[in-house]
């Protein structure tokens, strides 16, 4: 594959943006294995806290999200 | 002054055969044949990766239409009818099928289709009373409709051949944007100047307030971006792996793998599909709530 420096930069750094990826599903994983703990020492208490578990994810998941969107960006827009 | 333009016109060219390479066929097809653009490859054989041409916007009629996916796609306007205004108009063709065609009859004992609508009806009621209170239910219908059409949205992008409407940021911008701007006016309507108690944390001490209020001020004006790309990139991101793995398909010996591996990700994109929905709703209750609520 031919190119300059300036595209293996660009692919260099849309790799280095997945990187944020996994960080992301650290971030996820710890969300939900927290919810899981808790709900399970007090089952009672789960169902009321679903939609903070969603937003917490959400919030997780959209810094992950912001590395894929440079990534493409890089890629595509770059 | 002709042979100077000449070198201009062979420069571009070359240039933008380079940005094709670039851009379309380092992913992996690297094939000389194969590089004069992202829609003549389709035609060759073997493994050929273009997991982002699903998102590519083209009109419905003509050359270049989405029945001829193989050509280029001709200049598009504010006016032509393309296959994202085939897709939301499908969308809001099943929400009003569901909401207003199916529970036409208001029974006691309802049909099948209006329990289905009476459920999602429940659903995001109970969501809207859980976060915002009962002073919130006044804006239940905006979320309600948000709610509907997302799901409708994405749920239609996910059959086989269709477009993913959700996938792009221009449709969800819309969305996050509007969302930002009518809590924006409904919490300075509501409460005049002391909706700004949102920023100055009373809690806080009183030498930190400032640098919060700085903080807070920045993360209020991110939420319509990461509002919309949380969206459009899940979508995006998830229809992106399934081509991946499609394009595996072409390659004998590990294409059982990758039906099975697109089987998998399929139910894992229904489930995206419906949460990232539910999460654009809730979301929307939970700024909604500042606008009511503003002292922290």
């Amino acid at each position: 594959m031919e190119g300059d420096i300036a595209s293996m930069g660009q692919f260099l750094g849309a790799g280095l943006a997945g990187i944020g990826t996994g960080l992301a599903a650290l971030g996820v994983g710890n969300v939900a294995g927290n919810y899981l703990a808790g709900a399970l020492r007090n089952p009672s208490a789960a169902a009321s806290q679903t939609a903070t578990l969603f937003i917490g994810l959400a919030f997780a998941e959209a810094l992950g999200i912001f590395s894929f969107l440079i990534a493409l960006l890089l890629m595509f827009a770059a | 002054m002709a042979s100077h333009t000449a070198t201009e016109t062979t420069e571009a060219v070359t240039h933008g055969a380079d940005g094709a390479v670039m851009s379309a066929d380092a992913v992996g097809a690297g094939d000389a044949a194969v590089a004069h653009g992202a829609d003549a490859a389709h035609d060759a054989g073997g493994l050929v990766f273009h997991p982002l041409d699903q998102f590519i916007v083209r009109p419905i009629f003509g050359d270049g239409g989405i029945f001829h996916p193989s050509m280029p796609v001709p200049p598009i306007h504010w006016y032509t009818p393309t296959n994202v205004t085939l897709w939301l108009a499908l969308a809001v063709l099943c929400v009003v099928l569901l909401f207003v065609v199916g529970s036409r009859g208001r029974a006691t004992i309802p049909s099948r289709v209006q329990s289905v609508g009476e459920l999602f009806y429940g659903f995001t009621h109970k969501m809207v009373e859980d976060v915002c209170g009962k002073e919130g239910l006044k804006y239940f219908p905006y979320v309600m409709t948000l709610f509907v059409f997302i799901l409708f949205a994405n749920f239609l992008g996910l059959i086989p051949m269709s477009f993913a409407t959700t996938s792009h940021i221009a449709v969800t911008a819309v969305l996050g944007f509007g969302v930002f701007f009518g809590v924006t006016i409904l919490g300075f309507v509501l409460n005049g100047p002391s909706f700004l108690k949102l920023f100055w944390m009373s809690e806080a001490p009183l030498f930190l307030r400032p640098i919060i209020a700085i903080i807070e001020l920045i993360s209020y004006f991110v939420r319509p971006v990461s509002h919309s790309v949380r969206l459009a990139g899940n979508i995006t991101a998830g229809h992106a792996v399934m081509k991946v793995f499609a394009a595996f398909a072409g390659l004998a010996i590990v294409s059982p793998l990758s039906v099975v591996a697109i089987t998998a990700i399929y139910g894992l994109e229904v489930l995206v599909a419906g949460i990232q929905a539910y999460v654009f709703a809730i979301l929307t209750c939970v700024y909604l709530k500042d606008a009511l609520h503003p002292a922290h």
